[in-house]
């Protein structure tokens, strides 16, 4: 019988019930903070040199900026390209269909199983779960995915998926479900792992692999990672299949040097990650080794939506590095199950809501202090505090707005809540109203209702005996 | 409609009116900050390199031989992949013709499939050269070929690679310009900047996680 730890229930997509219950596990708490602490450190001990880091953030930001501002053109490069170097591009605008195409080629293959390296577009397809239900067994790699699939969870963080286990628990998870003797040991607890999906990567049918950057120029697919899962799922099996989402493509080869600078540092405070993987075709008739097929899945799935608003576009920008979440302190309190969404923190709260429909993410946008943390570490200069300004606007559109910006826009609206705030502005813009209220508010101060949630760690809210107002003008007056 | 044609015509509609940003790429910002003097460079490599867990050896283009003869007793490797058509391979094989204490040197010449097992399970180390190094980050460029396929550098859990000291470039941009990398990649290219490598259980760092356990880089001054 595995033990399960306690972590929030992954059905659910209730943020603040995930959120209470999340707030409540202390070992969960623990293991966050001491995880962010020390990524928040060694990001910034990679980037010491101020003026080169906020210049490499502007020119992140201007060389995304650019790939999308003719994004239709550089996809069609980057298919041109891949094709001519021997690559099968698909396109599919929904989830439904990018697992129809990876099925597809699986069953051409007769595929049974399928090793993964990290994606991130895999776990927005639910693709492990999809292929099951079609006999296909679809393992992860990555040795952090590897353990959360053990234990049958979802990732809480995009980079480090495991972050919120500490070695005892995935001791326990390795003895109740590989069969070997508990340990602590990392290292005994890595090759234990590494064992295991040896066998795997040799018998696999299907490599898995995500993609970090998609070059137009050269039709190249650019992976990083430090295990070697990744080489090992784009090398080993005879069939390689790259899911990605359509804003990944960047317009030069030279244009990954920036990304890839401030992904690696950003992420986890490496200069450069262990493997930098540069796949631009399959195995060519002289070879001797490498996939004889390679496939890329480009996915919509809302981004096109994004896209379509000018500021909302910016969301896109995104290279999945983590640093927003790993400096957000809403994110390090709950961890990532709670956001029941596949992207957790600060981005998570501004792509979600594309990805799923604002009426399935109502809590995301306000689930933020918009203490501004996330805007000012984004390796790309994405403005997540203002995008979550807009989104809350978005949410609590009329439902019949003709202004059509996002699906489920207006999941929040209450007209109860809209006629208190017009009150509100009515009494603040009205000089009559105003000293009215503030003549009342002052002498009728005892009967000022408890605000009971407030008053728990707060003095409760009284108003003055006197307004500002009144004591100027009686000290003007000289009384 | 088909999906592409849905989704560039949802793009495209989305940027009517709008002009393609300029292309302001900053050179200077890439590369400036990360430039070595001549001498600088092999010692900001091997820092880099050593500080996370690679092995490397100064040497030269005529003891190398002798070197990782050594190294393959120390370490008690009875054989290593080699690929006997590369200038390296050929001055190995030459080094060990005709001696019965020799490793075994085992040649990938055949496609993988027809030796998959062997591969994984009975090939203890490798050696590779490489088309230089990058200095500020500290790792090595290979492209994979016919002669050293793909799977050479990552399957067997021992990797030795042979680095010239003239080819260790200042930064990965500089990499891309002096070699032209986009007019024309190979199949798979590689930056590897040390053994295999994960943080995944408590951010406490293991290595050998999928790939190589050890990185032995054999750095020739004189090449």
């Amino acid at each position: 019988m595995s033990q399960r730890i306690p972590v929030v229930e992954l059905s659910s997509r209730d943020l603040k019930r995930n959120a209470r219950q999340a707030l409540g596990d202390s070992q969960l708490r623990g293991n966050m903070r001491s995880a962010m602490d020390s990524l928040m450190a060694k990001r910034l001990a990679s980037m010491p040199d101020e003026y080169e880091r906020e210049h490499l953030r502007e020119m992140g930001n201007h060389v995304r900026a650019r790939a999308l501002s003719k994004l239709p053109e550089l996809l069609e490069r980057l298919e041109a390209n891949l094709t001519r170097n021997g690559v099968k591009v698909h396109w599919a605008e929904t989830v439904d269909e990018a697992n129809t195409i990876v099925l597809a080629i699986a069953q051409a293959h007769q595929a049974r199983q399928v090793i993964k390296g990290k994606s991130m577009v895999s776990e927005e397809m639910e693709m492990n779960h999809f292929l099951e239900g079609h006999g296909i067994e679809a393992l992860e790699s990555d040795m952090g995915e590897y353990i959360i699939q053990l234990d049958h969870e979802k990732p809480t963080h995009i980079i480090m998926p495991a972050i919120h286990k500490n070695a005892r628990q995935v001791g326990s998870l390795f003895r109740d479900t590989l069969g070997i003797d508990y340990t602590e040991d990392v290292d005994t607890l890595i090759q234990t792992g590494r064992r295991v999906l040896r066998e795997k990567f040799f018998a696999a049918d299907i490599g898995v692999s995500g993609v970090n950057f998609a070059v137009a120029e050269t039709g190249t697919l650019l992976l990083v990672e430090n295990e070697g899962n990744g080489r090992m799922s784009t090398g080993v099996p005879p069939v390689h299949i790259a899911v990605t989402g359509i804003e990944k493509v960047v317009e030069n080869l030279r244009d990954v040097v920036p990304l890839l600078s401030l992904l690696t540092r950003s992420a986890l405070g490496q200069g450069i990650t262990t493997y930098v993987n540069m796949i631009s075709g399959p195995r060519r008739a002289d070879e001797l080794d490498g996939p004889q097929e390679v496939h890329l899945v480009l996915l919509d799935n809302g981004r096109s939506q994004a896209f379509a608003d000018g500021e909302l576009r910016q969301t896109l920008n995104c290279i999945r590095c983590g640093a927003c979440m790993n400096h957000c302190p809403v994110y390090t309190r709950i961890g990532g199950q709670a956001y029941g969404t596949v992207y957790p923190g600060p981005i998570g709260k501004i792509i979600s809501p594309h990805l799923m429909g604002l009426e399935n993410t109502p809590d995301h946008p306000s689930a933020s202090s918009l203490c501004g943390a996330c805007g000012e570490v984004c390796p790309v200069k994405i403005p997540i505090p203002a995008l979550l300004r807009r989104l809350r606007e978005e949410n609590i559109k009329k439902p019949d707005d003709p202004h059509r910006v996002m699906r489920g826009q207006g999941s929040k609206y209450s007209a109860t809540e809209r006629l208190v705030w017009q009150g509100w502005r009515l009494l603040n813009t009205s000089p009559l109203l105003y000293r009215l209220f503030g003549f009342f508010a002052t002498r009728l101060r005892s009967l000022t209702p408890n605000i009971g949630p407030w008053a728990q760690n707060h003095a409760a809210p009284k108003p003055a005996a006197r307004s500002l107002h009144e004591l100027a003008k009686q000290h003007l007056e000289g009384k | 409609m088909s999906a592409k044609a849905n989704i560039l015509a949802k793009l495209r509609n989305s940027l009517a009116g709008t002009q393609p940003l300029v292309d302001d790429f900053d050179e200077a910002l890439v590369s400036e900050p990360w430039r070595y003097a001549p001498e600088q460079r092999v010692p900001r490599l091997r820092q880099l390199m050593e500080a996370v867990h690679t092995e490397t050896h100064l040497t030269t283009l005529a003891d190398w031989p002798a070197l990782l003869e050594r190294l393959l007793t120390e370490k008690q490797l009875g054989s290593l992949l080699i690929a006997p058509s590369t200038p390296w391979g050929a001055q190995l094989a030459e080094h060990f013709a005709g001696r019965s204490d020799a490793p075994h040197l085992k040649a990938y010449d055949r496609p993988v499939e027809e030796w998959k097992a062997e591969l994984f399970n009975d090939t203890p180390a490798s050696l590779t050269g490489t088309l230089g190094a990058i200095a500020a980050t500290g790792s090595l460029i290979l492209w994979p070929t016919r002669e050293e396929p793909r799977l050479m550098s990552l399957v067997p859990p021992v990797h030795f690679a042979i680095l010239k000291a003239s080819e260790v470039y200042d930064n990965f941009y500089e990499v891309q310009q002096q070699q032209q990398w986009a007019g024309g990649m190979p199949t798979n290219a590689l930056l590897v900047s040390g053994p295999s490598k994960t943080a995944d259980i408590e951010q406490v760092l293991a290595y050998g996680a999928h790939g190589p356990k050890d990185l032995i880089v054999l750095i020739l001054e004189d090449a």
